[in-house]
C-alpha cells in the first residue's frame, strides 16, 4: 500500500512535467494546425540555458531568465521564419519545424559537447521531504509539483477568465473576424508560439536536473509528446492535462508492478510448455509488464484513434 | 667567402643526413572507433590515450625496432555503426595499414572479427590484426575466438569474477539487485553476477533480476522505488551512457545509500553528474587502476596525460598497454611487416605494465590476464574524472584476475 502511494505521487510527477511540455505544443497546434515538431527541442534549449546560466548565478535566476530566452527565441523564429514557410501550406511547415529541431540538436552539441551535464538541483531543495516507509520523497518533486500545476492554474485563468484570453481562443478558431475586428492577430499568434515555447523551457529548466542534461534528451520525450496531445485532444488544455497524467501513471505503475504474461496467461487457464526455451511462444511467455510499459501509451493512443478519433477532450472534428 | 661557402655546405649536408635519420619508418595503427555523434567522447577520450601512450611509451622512449621505427595514429570514424566500421576498415586496408584498433561496442568487435578473420583466409600472405582494447563480449574470446583477434581489456566475465569478490567479502551484503539494458551486454552481465554469486556466496539472495529497455526509458524512478523497495544491500548494473547516468541519480535520489556496482559509471560526465550523492556509494569494476597510480611511472605518464588533455579522463588504463606490447611483438620479430609472425610473438607474451601490473597475453584465447579493480568514488582522488574533483580509487585489487577461467575457444592457427 505505501508502494502504491509512492508510485502514484511518481506518476504524478512525471505526468505533470509532461503537460508542461504539452500544453504549450497543444496550444500552437490550434494555432498553426501543424505539428511543431522542434517543440522538444526548444524543451532541451531550457535545460542547457539554466546550466549555462546557473554556473553564474546558481539556479534560481536560471529557472527565471532560462524560460524567458527560449520564449524570445521561439517568438523571433514565428516572426521570421515560421510566418514566412506559412503561406506556403503545412507542409513546408512542417518540414520548417522538423529543420528547426535538427539544426538545435547540432547547435547544443557544436557549444556544450555530448557529454552528460552536472547540472543539479538546488542545494535548498536538496533534501528528502518526506518519506513512505523507507521512500524518500525529494523536496525537489514537491517543487516540481507545485510549479506545473502554478502554471496550470495561471494558463487556465488567462485563456478562460481574461480578455487576452478570449481574444487568443477567438483567433485560434476564426483569424479572419478577430482580424477584421481590428486584434492584431500576427501579435497574438507570435506571443501564442513565444509563451509556448517558454513553457517547454521551463519544463527543460526543472527537468533537467531530475532526467539529466544531455544532447538525445530532446529525441527521448520527442514522440511521446506528439502522443500525449493526440490522447487528449489536439488543442484541449485540459484534454492535455488528463492525458499526461494518465500517461505518467500507466508508465510509472507498469514499471514498478512485475507482473508477467505467464501469471496472466495461467490465471485465464492456458498451461505453460514444459519446453519453454524451445517453444515458439516463448518470447510471449517471458513477456513482463516493465518490458511492456514504453508502448503502453502508443497502445493508448491507437485505441483512443478508433474510438475517439477527436481525443479525450477534443471538440473539433477535423 | 670560400671557406664560408664550405661551412654552409657541410652544414646543409650533415642537416640532410640527420633529416634522413629522422625519416623513420611509420608503422600505422588504424583507429577504427565513434569519433562524432552521441559517443564521440568514448572513442575521443581512446584516441588521446593511445596518442599519449605512443608518444610516452614508444616513440620518445625509441623503443620500437631501436628506434628505427615509430607508431602512428590513424584515425577512422565509425560513428559507432557495424557497417560504417567495415567500410573503414576496407579504406584503412587500402592505404597500407595492418593493423587494426577499435573497441567501443562489441557489436562493431563481432563485426570487424568476423571481416578481419575472413580478409586473413582469402589473403593468407597479407594478413591484418585486429586489436581491440574495450570491447568485452565473453564471445570474443571463447565460441568466436579467432587467431587475429587480441582483447587487451578483461572481458564481462573477467570484470564480474572481480566486481563478485568484492561483495562475497562483505558480509553485510546479503540481498542483490541486478538490473541492465535490455540486449546482449545487459543478459550477459546478469547471468555472470547469477553464476558467480551462487558459486561465491550461495546465501546471497537475488531479490531483482531485470532488463530495462535501451535508451528509451526516460525516469528511472519506478526501478529505483522497486529497488528500494526489495531491501537490497547492493545494485549490480552493466548501464552505461544516460541509462547509467538516469539509473544512478534515481537510485540515489530515492534514498538508497548502498553500494551501486557499475562496469561504466565513471568519466564521459557520469562522475560530474553523479557529483557528491555518488561518494562512497558508486563502485567501478575496470582493468588495472589510476588512483592512486600503481607506480611511479604510471604517476608520471598519467600527469603527463592530463597536462597533454585537460579536457579528456584517462579512463581506460588498459587501452594504454596496446601500443607497448605491439611494439614489443615487433621487436622480437625484427620487423613491422610480418604481420603473421607478430601475431604470434603476441600470443603467450608477459608484459610488466605501468597500469595493469602482470599482464598475459593468454594464448589459449588471446584474452589479456592483469590486473582488475574494484574502484570506488571518492573526492580524494589525485587524478580526478570530468575534472568534478572527485575520481575513482581501487579498493580491491585482483591481480592476474581470473587466470584460471576457463575457454571454449578452439584457436585454428595459420
Amino acid at each position: 500500500m505505501a508502494l502504491f502511494l509512492v508510485n502514484v505521487l511518481d506518476g504524478f510527477v512525471t505526468g505533470l512535467l509532461l503537460f508542461m511540455l504539452c500544453s504549450g505544443l497543444t496550444l500552437i497546434f490550434s494555432m498553426m494546425g501543424v505539428l511543431n515538431f522542434a517543440h522538444a527541442s526548444f524543451y532541451m534549449l531550457g535545460a542547457y540555458f539554466a546550466y549555462q546560466i546557473s554556473l553564474v548565478t546558481g539556479f534560481w535566476i536560471g529557472l527565471l531568465v532560462a524560460p524567458l530566452i527560449v520564449g524570445l527565441i521561439g517568438a523571433l523564429i514565428e516572426r521570421y521564419g515560421l510566418r514566412r514557410v506559412h503561406k506556403y501550406g503545412h507542409v513546408p511547415e512542417l518540414i520548417f519545424t522538423f529543420g528547426l529541431a535538427l539544426l538545435i540538436e547540432e547547435t547544443i552539441q557544436f557549444f556544450w559537447g555530448k557529454s552528460q551535464l552536472p547540472f543539479s538541483e538546488p542545494a535548498a531543495l536538496d533534501f528528502a521531504a518526506f518519506a513512505i516507509a523507507g521512500n524518500a520523497f525529494p523536496a525537489y518533486k514537491v517543487f516540481m509539483i507545485a510549479v506545473a500545476m502554478g502554471i496550470f492554474l495561471t494558463l487556465l485563468y488567462i485563456l478562460t477568465k481574461t480578455r487576452i484570453g478570449m481574444t487568443i481562443q477567438a483567433a485560434l478558431s476564426y483569424p479572419e473576424t478577430v482580424q477584421n475586428l481590428g486584434h492584431n492577430v500576427p501579435l497574438v499568434f507570435m506571443c501564442v508560439f513565444g509563451v509556448g515555447t517558454a513553457m517547454a523551457g521551463l519544463a527543460g529548466v526543472i527537468a533537467g536536473p531530475v532526467l539529466g542534461v544531455f544532447p538525445g534528451m530532446a529525441l527521448q520525450l520527442g514522440s511521446i509528446v506528439f502522443v500525449t496531445i493526440v490522447i487528449g485532444g489536439l488543442g484541449s488544455l485540459w484534454g492535455a492535462l488528463v492525458a499526461s497524467l494518465i500517461i505518467g501513471w500507466l508508465q510509472t505503475f507498469a514499471t514498478a508492478y512485475d507482473v508477467t504474461a505467464e501469471q496472466v496467461l495461467t490465471a485465464i487457464g492456458f498451461t505453460k510448455p514444459e519446453m519453454i526455451w524451445d517453444h515458439p511462444l516463448q518470447d510471449l511467455w517471458t513477456l513482463t509488464l516493465p518490458q511492456l510499459g514504453p508502448i503502453l501509451p502508443y497502445l493508448l493512443m491507437v485505441i483512443v484513434l478508433v474510438l475517439r478519433p477527436q481525443g479525450l477532450m477534443g471538440n473539433r472534428e477535423s | 667567402m670560400n671557406k664560408f661557402n664550405l661551412m654552409m655546405a657541410t652544414a646543409l649536408a650533415a642537416g640532410l643526413v640527420a633529416g634522413a635519420a629522422a625519416a623513420q619508418e611509420k608503422v600505422r595503427i588504424a583507429f577504427i572507433d565513434p569519433l562524432s555523434g552521441p559517443f564521440a567522447t568514448t572513442g575521443t577520450q581512446g584516441l588521446a590515450i593511445y596518442r599519449h601512450s605512443v608518444k610516452e611509451l614508444v616513440n620518445e622512449p625509441g623503443a620500437l625496432l631501436d628506434g628505427n621505427a615509430e607508431f602512428e595514429m590513424v584515425p577512422f570514424d565509425n560513428k559507432i555503426s557495424a557497417k560504417e566500421s567495415l567500410i573503414q576498415l576496407q579504406v584503412a586496408m587500402d592505404q597500407g595499414i595492418r593493423v587494426i584498433a577499435q573497441g567501443a561496442s562489441s557489436g562493431v568487435a563481432n563485426a570487424l572479427t568476423e571481416a578481419v578473420a575472413k580478409h586473413n583466409r582469402r589473403n593468407p600472405d597479407d594478413p591484418v590484426i585486429f586489436l581491440n582494447h574495450s570491447a568485452v563480449d565473453p564471445a570474443l574470446t571463447n565460441d568466436k575466438c579467432q587467431f587475429w583477434h587480441f582483447r587487451f581489456d578483461a572481458n564481462a566475465d573477467i570484470k564480474m569474477d572481480a566486481l563478485t569478490d568484492d561483495i562475497a567479502a562483505n558480509p553485510d551484503i546479503k540481498k542483490v539487485y541486478v538490473i541492465g539494458q535490455d540486449y546482449s551486454f545487459g543478459k550477459a552481465v546478469a547471468a555472470a553476477a547469477q553464476r558467480f554469486l551462487q558459486e561465491k556466496r550461495p546465501d546471497i539472495e537475488i531479490v531483482g533480476n531485470e532488463l530495462h529497455p535501451i535508451g528509451k526509458v526516460k525516469d528511472f524512478t519506478p526501478y529505483a522505488r522497486k529497488i528500494v523497495g526489495s531491501g537490497a544491500d547492493a545494485v549490480i548494473t552493466g548501464n552505461w551512457g544516460g541509462d547509467m547516468v538516469g539509473l544512478g541519480k534515481a537510485v540515489m535520489g530515492a534514498g538508497f545509500d548502498k553500494p551501486i556496482y557499475t562496469y561504466y559509471g565513471a568519466t564521459s560526465g557520469i562522475t560530474a553528474a553523479f557529483g557528491e550523492e555518488g561518494d562512497g556509494i558508486v563502485k567501478l569494476v575496470g582493468a588495472g587502476q589510476v588512483n592512486p597510480a600503481p607506480t611511479l611511472e604510471a604517476q608520471e605518464f598519467i600527469e603527463a596525460f592530463y597536462v597533454s588533455f585537460p579536457d579528456l579522463d584517462f579512463g581506460q588504463p588498459q587501452m594504454a598497454n596496446v601500443a607497448p606490447m605491439l611494439a614489443a611483438a615487433i621487436n622480437e620479430v625484427g620487423n613491422a611487416t610480418d604481420i603473421k609472425a607478430i601475431a604470434y610473438a603476441l600470443e603467450g607474451m608477459e608484459y610488466d605494465s605501468i597500469v595493469t601490473g602482470k599482464t598475459l597475453m593468454r594464448e589459449s584465447d588471446h584474452q589479456t590476464i592483469q590486473t582488475v579493480t574494484v574502484q570506488g568514488q571518492t573526492p580524494e582522488a589525485a587524478f580526478d574524472y570530468d575534472n568534478s574533483g572527485r575520481g575513482m580509487v581501487a579498493e580491491t585489487v585482483v591481480e592476474l584476475a581470473s587466470n584460471d577461467s576457463a575457454t571454449t575457444c578452439e584457436m585454428k592457427r595459420p
